[in-house]
């Protein structure tokens, strides 16, 4: 168990500006909320009389669902907002959205924005809490923390276990955020996919690269497919999905060659039959469900982590509790 | 400058215990039904003990459960840095009695987070509350049924237990003057 | 307009890149002419003002060869009167504006506003350049000699790259007629579309599209072939990579007319300075590598670079409040290039003040064949006094612009103007 000491700041960003200590608190902290999912009544007042705003740009279902069931299961006022696009073609700027949220006296807000950067630009603008839901192609810090409590669970560690995280690393901001999250806490990260896909620096993130699928399945403990997107083939960075499915795609056949059974993970959704077989996702090795059941858990610990208990009153962390 | 005395040493601590199992039982009109539920942390280690000793005495097998009330505070907004969350398992509660285990009741706000949590889990019989010290200084219209020492305390004092499981001896003491 | 008094600069640092001569001397400027440069000067009677630049530089005006004004279309943020003002406290005596306004300056109507509105404003001279092709669409070659002969020293698309090699081949083989340069903004859009920044582990962390220096580096490679086919003559634009200072150095070596101009920010600042998603870091083409910003500095010193422009792009502060996708490009440097080029340049021991100052004042006179630059006698009465040596700190609060958006609010700098005179008349003081 972490002490409590790694306090976050104000705003979850991303897991680049993280220590490894803080994100140990979080997936430490997430242990317990792992449990509050599991009983018959799903609640706690932790975060009662705390508002709430999911704010997305971006349309998303499961990601927009699954913070909702995490701070309706922390007894929070949750409210949706469903905005449209960016500053520039409709209307309101952000800074404007933001400032009237904050006069409306919310406590947080988890933001979904196609900018990369725009979580930090709100977070920077804002008294709230600022929870970044997805930022462009920046981070997506909850993806990255519960793909990590997900090996952690499966393999008691994450210290140098070899996670390749297959697909279109360029555009990708879960591949970034898992990136960040695994090397700080002693992970080895491969990446693996067509060059076109790929930042051409990436290995100055201190990752591998792993040219082909056949080289990941040889080398990886886990691999960490990511869906592949029909605008990338429209904007000419692959000639077909077909192609891609039968050079990169995770299919038994390919996984029966490992050396060892690798545990299969994928954000969602998924396009089955492109990046990764239907019989590979539903098979014995794959933990996509557990990834969701995780998701809630360690969302509702970054929401409680940041709602409460300031720096100044840590001082008087020091005394006994009240009995 | 703070001062530390000993209130009781294990041995008077091991004779509560005995006295207080008598007494959980003698209240409960025997075990049929009756759970102990420690309250994290030492009054897990407590609930255990006590556990073993109405067994031995009554030849049962009481269920047992450990509450952590961290996510019932109602303090949450003004202690920091987030106070660590420990497991909560507990047996099936509806129809019990359920006996609540801690080590100190002081304001009374552990408990009633207790009481809040556990009627989330199920709807006991009934619920009483056993601790090890009462050193009053109440904040809540909330009571202990079982009492294994009464101590006396004024604000700015602090009672520590320490039990065996966790801090390797068992003892009670006072720590006077412990805040300003 | 009667002539202005005739003024005499007393005991200046006297530096005239144009003949290459740097001593303490006095300047005598009478009916907007340069009358004489000496030691001892007396003027014959009548009234003259006399300025005493000891301790300072006295130099031919700065010459900007590269500026945006705003004028017609966008006078929130700037306007011809405002930007000349702000070139004039920067010691500029001239800056050329180029024709990206709303309407596009591509006639010799729009031109000749341009213009009458510089004489009007009575600060720095304006010169205007027009557009090459018609709305700066790229299609239709715009009236050249019309837009020449109503004040327009130069073409550009600028804002915009020439994607048609067909459209810069008869350019630049059009504007020979007229004496002109064409200047390009070197970007192939099809590799930068989206790009928010330069290509390069930066862009990688932050999850913005990048723009690779071969976007530049392809189009500065096309403009110099072109300007072999042609025989014409191409001035690029706003330089930024190590490879693009390559390729202009080999058609130096080849004695091509390519000439190429440096922002300070691009010898000042790297793709570092995105760090934080920061908007007044994003601009067209993007801050670089160190490696870049190295080989740009290099290049000034051994005039591979022949120039020193400022791109001065004003924005409005909501325009630059936004996600760094949405801002749009360019910051304003009229105000702080003088100062950027003595404290990365000068100071650093990489040039000599007079190398500098050929650079921002005789060169570019040269390449858009403008007059000043110089203080021959019978010159225009262009002069800028310098301070070299006070330290200074720039506050965005105190700029002329009309506009703010700079990423050296709060930098130290040495290197600024005291006083800014315009054919003969006195057009800034520093208060």
């Amino acid at each position: 168990m972490t002490t409590a000491t790694a306090a976050l700041g104000k705003d979850l960003v991303g897991l680049e500006p993280l220590s490894a200590e803080q994100i140990r608190l979080i997936l430490d902290t997430a242990e317990p909320f792992k449990e509050v999912s599991e009983r018959s009544i799903k609640k706690v007042p932790a975060l009662r009389g705390k508002t709430i705003v999911n704010l997305f740009f971006e349309a998303s279902t499961r990601t927009r669902i699954s913070f909702e069931f995490a701070e309706k299961r922390l007894s929070a006022d949750t409210v949706n907002v469903a905005a449209s696009g960016s500053s520039v073609s409709k209307g309101e700027t952000l800074v404007d959205t933001a400032r009237n949220l904050e006069a409306m006296r919310i406590d947080m807000v988890v933001m979904r924005h196609g900018s990369s950067g725009a979580a930090r630009f709100l977070g920077e603008r804002i008294a709230s809490n600022v929870i970044n839901a997805g930022d462009g192609k920046h981070e997506h810090p909850t993806q990255g923390l519960l793909d990590m409590l997900t090996l952690r669970d499966h393999f008691g560690r994450l210290e140098g276990l070899k996670v390749a995280i297959c697909g279109d690393v360029l555009h990708s901001r879960v591949a970034r955020s898992n990136i960040w999250g695994l090397t700080k806490l002693g992970a080895e990260v491969g990446v693996c996919g067509p060059m076109t896909l790929m930042p051409r620096d990436v290995r100055e993130l201190g990752v591998t690269v792993l040219p082909r699928i056949e080289d990941a399945i040889q080398w990886a403990d886990a691999l960490n497919i990511l869906r592949l997107q029909l605008e990338r083939m429209q904007a000419g960075f692959l000639p077909s999905l077909r192609e891609y499915n039968r050079v990169f795609g995770v299919s038994n056949d390919r996984l029966s060659k490992a050396p060892k059974d690798l545990l299969i993970m994928h954000p969602g959704p998924m396009n089955r039959g492109v990046e990764i077989d239907s019989d590979v996702a539903d098979g014995p090795h794959s933990v996509i469900l557990p990834q969701v059941t995780n998701g809630v858990a360690v969302r509702m610990a970054v929401l409680y982590l940041l709602a409460g208990g300031t720096p100044a009153l840590a001082q008087s962390a020091g005394r006994a509790e009240d009995k | 400058m703070p001062t530390r005395t000993e209130i009781l040493d294990a041995k008077a601590v091991g004779r509560a215990l005995a006295r207080m199992a008598t007494e959980i039982v003698e209240r409960c009109r025997g075990t049929e039904g009756v759970v102990l539920v420690g309250i994290q942390r030492r009054g897990v280690p407590l609930a255990e003990r006590l556990k073993v000793l109405i067994d031995q005495a009554e030849q049962s097998d009481l269920p047992t459960g450990k509450l952590d009330i961290t996510l019932y505070r109602d303090d949450l907004q003004t202690v920091g840095p987030r106070p660590v969350v420990g497991v909560t398992e507990l047996p099936d509660l509806d129809g019990r009695i359920v006996v609540v285990v801690d080590d100190v009741l002081y304001t009374g706000r552990t408990v009633r987070a207790a009481l809040d949590e556990c009627a989330d889990f199920g709807r006991p019989r009934r619920i009483l509350l056993c601790v090890l010290i009462d050193r009053g200084g109440r904040e809540l219209p909330i009571q202990a049924d079982i009492v294994g020492a009464a101590v006396p305390t004024e604000e700015g004092d602090r009672v520590d237990v320490l039990v065996t499981e966790l801090d390797g001896r068992d003892a009670v003491e006072l720590v006077r003057g412990a805040r300003p | 307009m009667s002539s202005p008094k005739p003024i005499l600069i007393r005991g200046g640092r006297v530096i005239d890149p144009s003949r290459g001569t740097d001593g303490v001397a006095d300047v005598l400027l009478v009916g907007g002419r340069v009358e004489a440069v000496g030691l001892n000067i007396r003027p014959e009677e009548g009234e003259v003002e006399t300025i005493d630049a000891a301790g300072r530089v006295v130099a031919p005006g700065l010459i900007d060869l590269h500026t945006h004004l705003r004028e017609p279309g966008n006078e929130d943020v700037e306007n011809i009167a405002s930007g000349a003002l702000a070139a004039a406290a920067g010691g500029f005596t001239a800056v050329c504006a180029m024709p990206n306004t709303d309407p596009v300056t591509d006639n010799q109507a729009a031109v000749g506003f341009v213009k009458a509105r510089g004489e009007a404003a009575r600060r720095a001279r304006v010169y205007p350049i027009g557009a090459i092709s018609l709305g700066q669409k790229g299609q239709q070659l715009a009236e050249f000699g019309e837009m020449v002969a109503a004040g327009a020293v130069a073409v550009s698309d600028d804002g915009k790259p020439v994607v048609s090699s067909h459209l810069m081949r008869t350019a630049l083989e059009y504007a020979r007629t007229f004496g002109i340069p064409v200047a390009d903004h070197c970007e192939d859009p099809t590799l930068t579309a989206g790009a928010a920044m330069h290509e390069g582990i930066v862009s990688t962390r932050l999850g913005l599209k990048g723009y690779p220096s071969a976007g530049e580096e392809i189009m500065v490679a096309r403009d110099i072939i072109l300007a072999e086919l042609t025989g014409g003559q191409v001035h690029l634009c706003h330089l930024s990579s190590r490879g693009s200072v390559e390729l202009v150095r080999r058609a130096k070596e080849k004695g091509l007319r390519v000439t190429a101009e440096v922002c300070p920010h691009h010898f000042t600042l790297t793709h570092d300075a995105v760090e934080g998603y920061n908007t007044n870091a994003k601009m067209s083409p993007p801050l670089r590598e160190a490696a870049d910003r190295d080989a740009l500095r290099q290049a000034i010193a051994d005039g591979t670079i022949d120039t020193i422009a400022t791109d001065h792009a004003p924005h409005h502060y909501d325009a630059k409040e936004r996600e760094f996708d949405d801002a749009p490009n360019g910051i304003i440097g009229l105000e702080t290039a003088f100062g950027l080029a003595i404290t990365e340049l000068v100071e650093t021991g990489l040039m000599t003040l007079p190398e500098l100052l050929l650079r921002m004042t005789t060169a570019p006179a040269r390449i858009f064949n403008l007059p000043g630059g110089t203080l021959v006698t019978g010159a225009p009465a262009d002069v800028v006094i310098l301070d070299v040596g006070t330290e200074w700190v720039v506050d965005p609060r105190e700029f002329h612009s009309k506009s703010r958006n700079t990423p050296f609010a709060g930098r130290r700098l040495k290197g600024r103007a005291d006083l800014t005179i315009v054919g003969g008349e006195i057009v800034y003081r520093r208060s």
